[in-house]
């Protein structure tokens, strides 16, 4: 606030009151972050004994845990899975969200808003898991990669995102390019595309996140197809359901639960690195799905 | 008067084929940009919806859909009759509720209090951290809350200097609701707390500015003029988040619970996803799921009628 204020005392109060609870609220955020990274560079029999939070290394520092999580060849085929699930499918799903928010913005298109409707019907209405997995099933897609990509390819809300953006182009660009003779992938690559190259990158995010984040519909279509798995699924076998890598090796048994927590960080830390560079366009991707689609 | 006879049924006369020809030639493309998203919702969306009609069946994969024989409502009385249905009921409903009256009003209070902020640098720092655990994947938050949550882990330690022993939380009934709406808040509060703290920098400051001069203190600015500003952005995210009261997050449920806690934790898709994918009773399983889309899809126009006439505010 820009302006001058008498600080009263119980404002005093308030100010010192708030500050601490904003450092706790940010403390708690952080907190199982810190902890988990420090455990997993600790000493095992240290971290086993101790039954707090962890908040600096115990005993020897050593790579012990994540040596072992390296060695573990399903975090490497998870990971190699998964990233090509991101890839193709976020390129496969925001490209066709870009068309069908383009198509549903056109104003000269007379059956946009039975288009649009179409799609938003799907929002309102599910068929439900078993239906769509037998359709599945019957398309011949179980138990290969595209059953992970091609059912969840389109999500309505970033479509939504998207013809909202496109629609808000002026009129006066697309009718002057046509005008000149220019078609519809024209207008929509090279003049409205560089337009909403920003929400075009939020619907990007938003469609790698999920992809990244996704589990579900791997583990009920690729039952037989272990080599296929994303690296959701092993983390789950991993951290939920604690099947602990059958091993006669003391050091497998002994850094159970460091093997866990360097999983963890395995896992997340890339995504905590690539975030400072994205949060922008998250929190611009926020404020326009706030707004009615 | 012979020309315009000639000409008007000569406009009328434009063929079925011509209307095509000029609309291909015109908009031709458009069709093409929409196929694959039609083909889409079609194979993906649409025609499961005709599956649906196996709720009606008792379903035999090897006859497929056209081959079953057709039972009625037998799977649903079955279900309205037996046991699960109220616990389902009720149990979705209560996470459901019980997340909404905590996890939504939670990043609005968060984003109040860091409007009360001065220091930009320590705003912005505890923004900053509050964003990371929405970066965490679903599975990863389960296996945090799991590793807290059992016996002699951190939070049941915790928990243990005020009750006694540490227990494992995640095998107790009466827990659940509480772990998995306190872990919702923590992944979720700094993201959903986004879309206010937009909000607030664009409250007007010369409002403030007059209500310093009409004597109004911190408290009644918030009461009297934030509040205020930001209750559309407030009323929309309501309106969205009650349709889906029976949306709860199935996923995360499917991780965290266990059959000790079923009891409190099942709710209607994890049953679907049991009965379909473990007991294979596809009819049965798509019945229940059937009654899930219907009641949501009720809820859904409700929460956007009442919206439409409760001021200008609709979804669709």
């Amino acid at each position: 606030m820009a302006m001058v204020e008498r600080k009263t005392l119980s404002r005093r109060v308030f100010l010192a009151a708030n500050t601490l609870l904003l450092i706790l609220i940010a403390f708690v955020c952080f907190a199982p972050f810190l902890h988990v990274f420090m455990a997993s560079i600790s000493d095992p029999a240290l971290v086993e004994a101790n039954h707090s939070i962890i908040l600096w290394p115990l005993g020897k520092v050593s790579p012990k845990a994540y040596e072992l999580v390296f060695k573990n060849d399903n975090i490497f085929i998870g990971y190699r899975n998964t990233l090509f699930y991101v890839i193709v499918g976020t390129v496969l799903s925001a490209f066709l969200s870009l068309l069908a928010g383009y198509v549903m913005s056109r104003k000269r298109c007379r059956w946009r808003n039975g288009f649009a409707f179409f799609i938003t019907f799907t929002m309102m209405f599910h068929a439900g898991m078993i239906p769509t997995f037998i359709m599945v099933k019957n398309y011949g897609l179980v138990n290969t990669r595209w059953a992970v990509i091609l059912p969840t390819a389109v999500s309505v809300y970033n479509t939504i995102i998207m013809r909202t953006s496109i629609a808000a182009v002026p009129d006066s660009l697309e009718e002057s390019a046509h005008i000149d003779g220019a078609g519809d992938w024209v207008i929509l690559f090279r003049i409205i595309f560089p337009l909403v190259k920003s929400t075009f990158a939020v619907i990007v995010l938003f469609y790698a996140v999920s992809k990244w984040n996704s589990w579900f519909e791997a583990m009920i279509y690729l039952t037989q197809r272990r080599d296929l798995y994303p690296l959701q699924l092993f983390l789950r076998e991993i951290l939920v359901q604690a099947k602990a890598a059958s091993s006669a090796d003391s050091d497998v048994v002994l850094y159970e639960t460091l093997q866990k927590y360097a999983t963890i960080i395995v896992s997340t830390l890339p995504i905590l690195c690539v975030y400072p560079f994205v949060q922008k366009y998250f929190v611009q991707g926020v404020m326009i799905g706030s707004v009615k689609g | 008067m012979k020309n315009v006879s000639v000409s008007a049924p000569a406009v009328q006369k434009k063929t079925f084929a011509d209307r095509v020809r000029l609309e291909i030639r015109t908009s031709g493309a458009l069709y093409i940009m929409a196929l694959p998203v039609i083909l889409y919702y079609l194979l993906f969306r649409y025609i499961p919806m005709f599956g649906t009609v196996m709720a009606f069946q008792k379903f035999n994969i090897a006859k497929g859909i056209f081959g079953s024989p057709w039972i009625g409502f037998d799977n649903f009385i079955t279900f309205f009759n037996s046991y699960y249905f109220v616990r389902l009921l009720r149990n979705t409903v209560l996470i459901s509720l019980t997340d909404l009256v905590f996890n939504f009003p939670a990043p609005i209070i968060f984003a109040l209090l860091l409007n009360e902020v001065n220091n930009r640098w320590f705003k912005k720092t505890v923004q900053t951290i509050s964003y990371m655990p929405y970066f965490v994947s679903i599975v990863v938050l389960c296996g945090l809350v799991i590793d807290f949550c059992q016996a002699g882990g951190v939070i049941s330690n915790a928990f243990s200097l005020l009750f006694g022993e540490s227990v494992n939380l995640m095998s107790k009934p009466e827990y659940f609701r509480t772990i998995f709406v306190g872990s919702n808040i923590w992944q979720g509060l700094g993201y959903g707390s986004i879309v206010y703290i937009a909000a607030l920098t664009s409250v007007d400051q010369e409002l403030y500015e007059a209500a310093v001069i009409d004597g109004a203190g911190r408290w009644k600015q918030t009461i009297h003029i934030t509040i205020p500003s930001i209750m559309p952005t407030i009323i929309i995210l309501l309106i969205l988040r009650m349709g889906s009261i029976l949306d709860v997050g199935y996923e995360k449920v499917m991780l965290l619970y266990n059959p000790a806690t079923y009891e409190t934790a099942d709710v209607i898709s994890t049953f679907v996803y049991r009965k379909g994918f473990v007991d294979y009773d596809y009819s049965y399983s798509t019945a229940v799921g059937l009654f899930n889309s219907v009641i949501n899809l009720c809820l859904l126009t409700l929460t956007n009628y009442v919206s439409r006439r409760a001021g200008e505010i609709s979804l669709f």
